[in-house]
């Protein structure tokens, strides 16, 4: 079943093509910031060179294409549409549907990042790296996991819609933390000690920060951040199955 | 109904009444976009802080000027949310519902019906705070701010909505060929980003980017610097000159988009 899913939600995919390379391309805001941290002497003080810029920024984006989630904004359109109500019937949860195509997006993301990365290095050649196979395959492994913590928190937000029909606007907020804390914009490591810490008692560096020094070689306390990301995923996963099963008594279908 | 001017205006007032007085029904809204400006603005000072310490300074510009140029960038955001956004966002729909028609049929310019029919408050607390910051940095920033400097400003301002206008029209007016490109304007927007700091930040060959093709340097810096009272003639000329330029070429650019408008099922 999952098979048939994921090549279903592949090929709806496929015809969004276009409009997927306009959202990857959205995705350049650490290129701009890499753009101002190269020019500006404050890297240095970090001890962070181009060069270790260069790799931090560029694993930050690819990191950033692999962690988007847009439950959100797609479940509420299911439904205030009505189309939750026979996804309702079916034997299988809404959101694995969801799940499916975020991965199947994925998929098709994956040629248009190596593209936009190979392009990276076409510019600058110096900044040029191949993490080692232990890094690419932890860098893997805390991307993925950092998609599902992302996933679960839209999930979470998405589950209020069956309390109110304008959540939508809480997609507007979240999105402030993502840009600032998750170190899609700076490498955490620049921030000033207390705000570091405070960033630290959120998800959002997890969604970013973490798996971006994985990839770019960064030193990172590895274990902590893999248990920091375990507890929230378990954690949302409770918070999603509570919500869910309250939402779905309240729930009346739109219109009724 | 003589005056054609007298028209425009007419109709104008008509149509922000009707959307102001539908949007007065959300005002949990409003109040959930003062928290996002509140909250976009300190993550913005954050970053551009981190730039700061240890007496290092950003392209040449002191804490202060920095912070002018965010103001104006602040402001920016505010006219998009307030103007931009809601008004071409409909153009896609039009064209997907085949709904142009009726506009191109109205007695009134196509684009200017467009441009103007909504407006949203959505955007005010952020035109609040953009101002109220570049009032306040440009006073910490040892600047006395006479009307010859608050005209300059002003006109320049002018000059840079202008330029952001015609920049989100172009790309709105390539929906009528491939109907589902609003998804452009979001690259667009990640791309005016870099509007938050002075163009002197950058490395050269982005600085020339970002004067020449991609005009980022009028939207921001160029607002500052005449809050600053460093603005010279020429720029200033150069900047009025530019935003006729694009305003031109979005014109030119949505009669040409006309041609190929076959209307929906045709």
């Amino acid at each position: 079943m999952a098979r048939a899913l994921l090549a279903s939600q592949y090929a709806l995919m496929l015809e969004f093509r276009a409009e997927v390379l306009l959202w990857a391309l959205a995705g350049l805001v650490p290129f701009v910031m890499l753009a101002v941290w190269i020019e500006s002497p404050a890297g240095a003080a970090l001890g962070m060179g181009p060069t270790e810029l260069a790799r931090y920024f560029l694993a930050a984006f690819v990191v950033r294409q692999f962690t988007v989630a847009w439950v959100l904004a797609v479940f509420e359109e299911d439904a205030l549409q009505g189309r939750l109500s026979p996804m309702l019937l079916q034997p299988l949860h809404p959101f694995w549907r969801y799940l499916a195509s975020h991965v199947a997006e994925q998929a098709i993301r994956l040629p248009i990042v190596v593209m936009i990365a190979a392009l990276f290095f076409l510019v600058l050649p110096w900044a040029f790296w191949l993490p080692t196979p232990q890094r690419a395959l932890l860098a893997l492994a805390a991307t993925f996991l950092a998609f599902l913590l992302n996933f679960l928190i839209q999930c979470s937000m998405a589950c209020l819609c069956f309390w109110s029909d304008r959540v939508n606007a809480l997609e507007r907020l979240i999105f402030i933390p993502m840009l600032f804390l998750s170190g899609m914009a700076a490498p955490l490591e620049a921030y000033p000690p207390a705000m570091r810490r405070l960033a630290e008692w959120t998800p959002f560096p997890l969604l970013v920060h973490f798996p971006a020094q994985l990839l770019s070689g960064g030193e990172i306390p590895i274990a902590a951040g893999f248990t920091a990301l375990a507890l929230w995923i378990t954690g949302l996963l409770l918070l999603v199955a509570v919500l869910w099963r309250a939402g779905v008594r309240r729930y009346g279908a739109m219109g009724a | 109904m003589g005056n054609p001017l007298r028209r425009y205006l007419l109709t104008l007032r008509r149509l922000w009444g009707t959307a102001l007085a539908m949007q007065l029904e959300y005002q949990a809204n409003l109040l959930l976009e003062v928290v996002a400006a509140v909250g976009n603005l300190l993550g913005s000072l954050l970053l551009l802080s981190l730039f700061y310490g240890g007496g290092r300074a950003l392209g040449g510009w002191s804490w202060p000027q920095a912070l002018v140029v965010l103001g104006v960038y602040t402001l920016l955001e505010g006219i998009t949310s307030t103007w931009l956004r809601p008004n071409l966002s409909t153009i896609v729909g039009h064209v997907q519902q085949g709904t142009l028609d009726f506009v191109l049929l109205k007695p009134i310019d196509s684009q200017f019906w467009l441009s103007t029919t909504r407006v949203s408050l959505m955007g005010l607390p952020e035109i609040a705070t953009g101002l109220g910051l570049m009032l306040w940095a440009s006073a910490r920033a040892g600047i006395r701010t006479t009307p010859w400097l608050l005209f300059q400003t002003s006109l320049m301002l002018v000059a840079s909505a202008l330029i952001l206008y015609s920049l989100w029209f172009l790309v709105a007016t390539t929906s009528i060929w491939f109907v589902k490109t609003w998804n452009a304007t979001e690259v667009l927007r990640a791309a005016l980003s870099s509007g938050r700091y002075p163009i002197s930040a950058y490395p050269m060959p982005i600085r020339r980017l970002f004067t020449m093709v991609l005009p980022v340097a009028f939207l921001t810096t160029v607002p500052a610097e005449a809050m600053l009272g460093r603005l010279t003639l020429p720029w200033l000329l150069l900047s009025l000159a530019v935003a006729c330029v694009f305003l031109a070429l979005s014109r030119a650019f949505w009669q040409f988009a006309l041609r190929f408008y076959t209307s929906a099922s045709s």
